[in-house]
């Protein structure tokens, strides 16, 4: 690496004098690390560009005649999210003159919410599945875009697929709601709205709903 | 046999031309590069299995922060000879009766993101030093009796109808806010957004 050049200097009349030493430091080292510096950051400075995620939202209609097409009440499954990453669901319609459904906890594991949509939508889970494994094991060959058109078909083509309905109270956070969103895309649920919570909802959450006990 | 024995000599590689073109690289990228505007607030956005980019141009962006202050970006659209962020600046100058510059004018072209009622718009773009021009982001007001940011989008979307909309949350942005920002938005005929997210993959199977 380094190197200490002896200079030898004849020297007259035989007396021996001092050596002069002169260094030369060897730089290989200290550039072959700028060389790695500089390509590492060239490469990584393209990497994590920030993704996005599609939400449709339907017309807001402040027209009070028009009302909400009716949607059945087997295939319902209403979300719910409050404060502190809590989440609850439950089946149905809440309709105070009636009984009300039970309300069940659950959490954002896999083992929470995304089991409980997973068994919902067991035909197209697995439609969708078996075709992305198709794709990627080159059984079948497809354009991503056709992938993704195909795909949209499938969620549509089940008829009784559940319809989630995403209800937040004010306590909720907004990693809460693309937390949900992004269940629905991967349990390939396609029949979802975010819609504002009702007073009995709110009612179940904060547990003063008559007759509804929490299931844990 | 007689052996020959070559004289083993260490070899000196010349670094010299190595260095000379990384020193040049170096000038080069110093100059060239400009830094990116400063954004008005950090956001740490939520994870999603999303793997659709972004859109970087011509988009709108509303960035909601951590302490649910709402911040505003918009860029000068597809066609480059037209400068929708001055244009908007114009209307916004209209509505509010505050006369802007052509200087101030070119500055608000250049900055990105911002936020703040409409009567400090002049003073930020007054102030030289960055730090204190971070002070006057303080967010675009939301509240129903003091609605700016519904005039910003109105008169954005005039200037540019083909915009795409994206919402920029904070993970702990209470959600409340984004539902205000999106009803918001509705009222103005954006029925699509975006939702910008980092990327985390998970998998789902099939149970047996």
């Amino acid at each position: 690496m380094a190197e200490i050049i002896q200079e030898e200097a004849k020297q007259k009349g035989g007396k021996k004098k001092a050596k002069k030493f002169s260094t030369r430091i060897d730089m290989t080292p200290m550039v072959d690390l700028m060389c790695l510096l500089i390509t590492f950051f060239m490469l990584t400075t393209a990497f994590s560009k920030p993704k996005a995620m599609d939400i449709a939202m339907p017309e807001k209609k402040d027209d009070p005649t028009v009302k909400a097409p009716e949607i059945s009440a087997d295939r319902t499954i209403n979300i719910l999210i409050t404060g502190n990453d809590q989440l609850y669901y439950y089946f149905g319609v809440a309709d105070p003159n009636k009984p009300l459904p039970q309300l069940i906890k659950t959490d954002y594991s896999k083992d929470g919410i995304r089991k409980v949509l997973l068994q919902r939508n067991k035909i197209v889970f697995k439609a969708v599945y078996d075709l992305r494994e198709k794709v990627k094991t080159g059984e079948l060959v497809m354009a991503d875009t056709a992938l993704e058109n195909k795909t949209k078909e499938l969620k549509k083509s089940d008829k009784n697929a559940p319809i989630i309905l995403i209800k937040a109270d004010e306590k909720a956070k907004y990693k809460n709601l693309v937390d949900i969103i992004d269940e629905m895309a991967i349990t390939t649920i396609a029949n979802y709205a975010i819609v504002d919570i009702s007073p009995i909802e709110l009612q179940m959450l904060s547990g003063t709903a008559p007759a509804a006990p929490v299931v844990q | 046999m007689p052996k020959i024995k070559l004289p083993v000599k260490s070899p000196h590689i010349d670094m010299t031309p190595m260095v000379d073109l990384f020193a040049l690289l170096l000038t080069f990228f110093m100059l060239t590069t400009s830094f990116r505007p400063q954004e008005a607030t950090v956001i740490d956005s939520p994870n999603s299995i999303s793997e659709k980019v972004a859109p970087e141009k011509n988009v709108i962006t509303i960035l909601v922060g951590k302490d649910n202050k709402v911040f505003l970006n918009f860029d000068n659209g597809l066609d480059t000879s037209v400068s929708i962020r001055a244009e908007v600046l114009k209307k916004v100058a209209e509505q509010f009766n505050l006369k802007f510059t052509d200087k101030e004018l070119t500055t608000f072209s250049t900055h990105s993101s911002f936020g703040m009622p409409a009567n400090r718009l002049k003073a930020w773009l007054d102030t030289e030093d960055s730090k204190e021009r971070e002070k006057f982001q303080t967010g675009i007001p939301i509240d129903s009796t003091d609605n700016q940011l519904n005039l910003w989008v109105r008169f954005i979307r005039i200037q540019n109808p083909n915009a795409i909309v994206a919402i920029k949350g904070d993970a702990d942005a209470d959600f409340k806010v984004v539902k205000h920002v999106m009803d918001i938005l509705q009222d103005n005929q954006v029925n699509k957004f975006n939702l910008v997210t980092n990327l985390m993959k998970e998998e789902a199977k099939p149970e047996e």
